[in-house]
């Protein structure tokens, strides 16, 4: 049942538990313990929201840095990580196979905002040998939805 | 001038879901429960399959049965999914949908006089490509205490010395009835008996909701693969509607003169969707099954909402139509559904549409989005409770 409620909620976080219930066929008190316990393991992380800001009026700066580091004895990434994914203006942190090995995706609100948090407080760290930021210039699509514009239902009305 | 017309054509009548089309393009804000095709798009990586082969310039005819590569892979798959086993050489061909395989599939085997089995009801092509073919269509009407399953007995009522060929339209559209291996070792004991051919067409096979059980192909039962035209096609499963691909699997000596008639009338069927369909039927069961999960999810709702405004309906495990009856309101299916249209403007196809025996039922079909289904039962709900005050 695990599968099948994730599976679900990742796309409609917002279901409401009884049709949740009814539509897998099981009780909705069953439903509800299910995410209780994968909330307390932390499965599931949290409930958010996909706003493409861009129709907003509100200011947005998105960018990724490529972030090379030295690991630690003992630690390996996870203490620089750790580090990196305290400041708040920090939306994501992934340890990365590659050419480097942190990506920061970062969000400030302007272009300024997010240097000044390269240059002052994510290079000046110890571990850091160097940092590559790519300003995100547009959002097509992200957590596996279509930013653009819904799709419409092109459909015959009867068939 | 002369009549310009064939009488046997201007004698078929036009399909009651194209009448319902026309009324309802005319309104707006219309919310519809009457398509039958898939709300998904074709899973990208089919399209993707059907984009490189026009980019590799891929434009020109296949052979008249089609793609060897399609025939392989289809073969294949139905030994995984229906354990049964055709040779692609010389008993399956690729057919524009399964309905271009209903229509030659009857014109192969029927003479003059030849009738010809439609339980119903059933989808709208049956009866007509009957008459098209020279043969007499003779209803069966299914009943809905046995949730429109085809029984032993009705099959040999209906049985005359002129009785060739049975349809047999399961998982059904429009009442999502299917038939487990029970009911079919049933019906081919009577095939075998009057020595019958059975026309198979399995375009929803995918699409059942029984916990623990899939479709099984009356092809698969002893003796009956020498009787059977087994249809099916990509459409429902793949959500590949608009590419217009099906197949015929028939012993040798039907699927040759099928063959025939396809190589005049159509040629082959088109090469840019055989392409999309190798990749469909190798790599596409994960994409098929989790459809089938948000069928299911929606089927559920949608038997629970019914529950609750107390609508009496059977459980459907097939397809994706549920078939709802409205006689306790004591209209005409097509009154229901004219007024409903009129009134809460919410499209469903009267179930008379899919023959006779439909009177008192309507169609409803679930191949919508959660919330466009909610919408259109909340409005549905609302109509009833008027009716009933």
């Amino acid at each position: 049942m695990r599968e099948k409620i994730l599976t679900f909620i990742e796309k409609n976080s917002r279901v409401d538990l009884k049709e949740l219930a009814i539509m897998l066929g099981v009780d909705e008190a069953a439903v509800a313990n299910e995410m209780a316990a994968m909330e307390k393991e932390h499965v599931i992380c949290g409930y958010h929201t996909l706003i493409d800001w861009e129709k907003t009026s509100i200011e947005k700066v998105n960018a990724l840095i490529e972030v090379r580091v030295t690991p630690q004895r003992g630690r390996g990434f996870d203490s620089i990580a750790e580090r990196v994914y305290n400041y708040p203006e920090v939306n994501a942190v992934y340890l990365i196979s590659g050419g480097y090995d942190l990506l920061v995706t970062l969000e400030g609100k302007t272009l300024r905002e997010v240097a000044q948090f390269v240059s002052d407080k994510l290079s000046p760290l110890e571990s850091v040998l160097s940092t590559k930021t790519n300003f995100i210039l547009k959002k097509y699509k992200d957590h596996g939805t279509v930013i653009a514009k819904p799709q419409e239902d092109e459909r015959m009305l009867v068939s | 001038m002369r009549n310009p017309l064939s009488e046997r054509i201007v004698g078929v009548p036009f399909s009651g879901i194209r009448k319902f089309f026309d009324i309802a393009a005319e309104m707006d804000d219309v919310i519809s429960l009457g398509v039958g095709e898939p709300d998904f798009d074709t899973p990208w990586h089919i399209r993707d399959e059907g984009i490189y082969s026009l980019e590799k310039g891929k434009t020109a005819y296949t052979s008249n049965a089609g793609l060897k590569e399609l025939k392989a892979e289809i073969g294949k798959y139905l030994e995984r999914r229906f354990q049964v086993s055709y040779d692609y050489d010389t008993e399956m061909m690729i057919t524009v949908g399964g309905s271009e395989a209903i229509d030659i599939a009857m014109r192969a085997m029927l003479d003059p006089g030849d009738e010809v089995l439609v339980p119903q009801p059933s989808y709208v092509s049956y009866m007509p490509c009957a008459v098209l073919a020279n043969g007499k269509p003779v209803a069966i009407n299914l009943k809905e205490e046995n949730e429109f399953r085809l029984t032993a007995q009705e099959l040999e009522d209906a049985i005359t010395p002129k009785t060739k060929l049975l349809v047999l339209p399961f998982p059904n559209n429009p009442t999502g009835a299917v038939m487990e291996r029970e009911d079919l070792e049933a019906i081919a004991e009577v095939v075998e008996k009057y020595d019958l051919f059975v026309l198979s067409d399995e375009i929803y096979a995918e699409l059942t909701y029984l916990e623990g059980k899939s479709h099984v192909t009356i092809a698969s039962l002893p003796g009956m693969r020498e009787r059977t035209v087994l249809i099916n096609g990509f459409s429902k499963a793949y959500a590949m509607t608009g590419w217009r691909l099906g197949y015929a699997c028939a012993p040798k000596v039907i699927l040759e003169q099928m063959l025939k008639i396809h190589q005049y009338a159509i040629m082959c069927a088109p090469t840019t969707s055989q392409y999309a369909a190798v990749e469909a039927v190798r790599n596409g069961d994960a994409d098929v099954a989790g459809m089938r999960e948000e069928y299911n999810g929606r089927r559920r709702y949608l038997m629970h909402r019914f529950g609750e405004m107390g609508l009496k309906c059977f459980e459907p495990f097939g397809a994706f139509y549920a078939f709802p009856c409205i006689q306790e309101f004591g209209m005409t299916s097509e009154e229901f559904a004219t007024r409903m249209l009129q009134e809460e403007k919410v499209v469903v196809v009267p179930g008379t549409a899919f023959g006779d025996c439909g009177e008192g039922f309507l169609r409803i079909s679930y191949a919508y989005s959660l919330d466009s289904l909610k919408e259109a039962l909340d409005r549905l709900e609302s109509f009833i409770q008027k009716l009933r005050c």
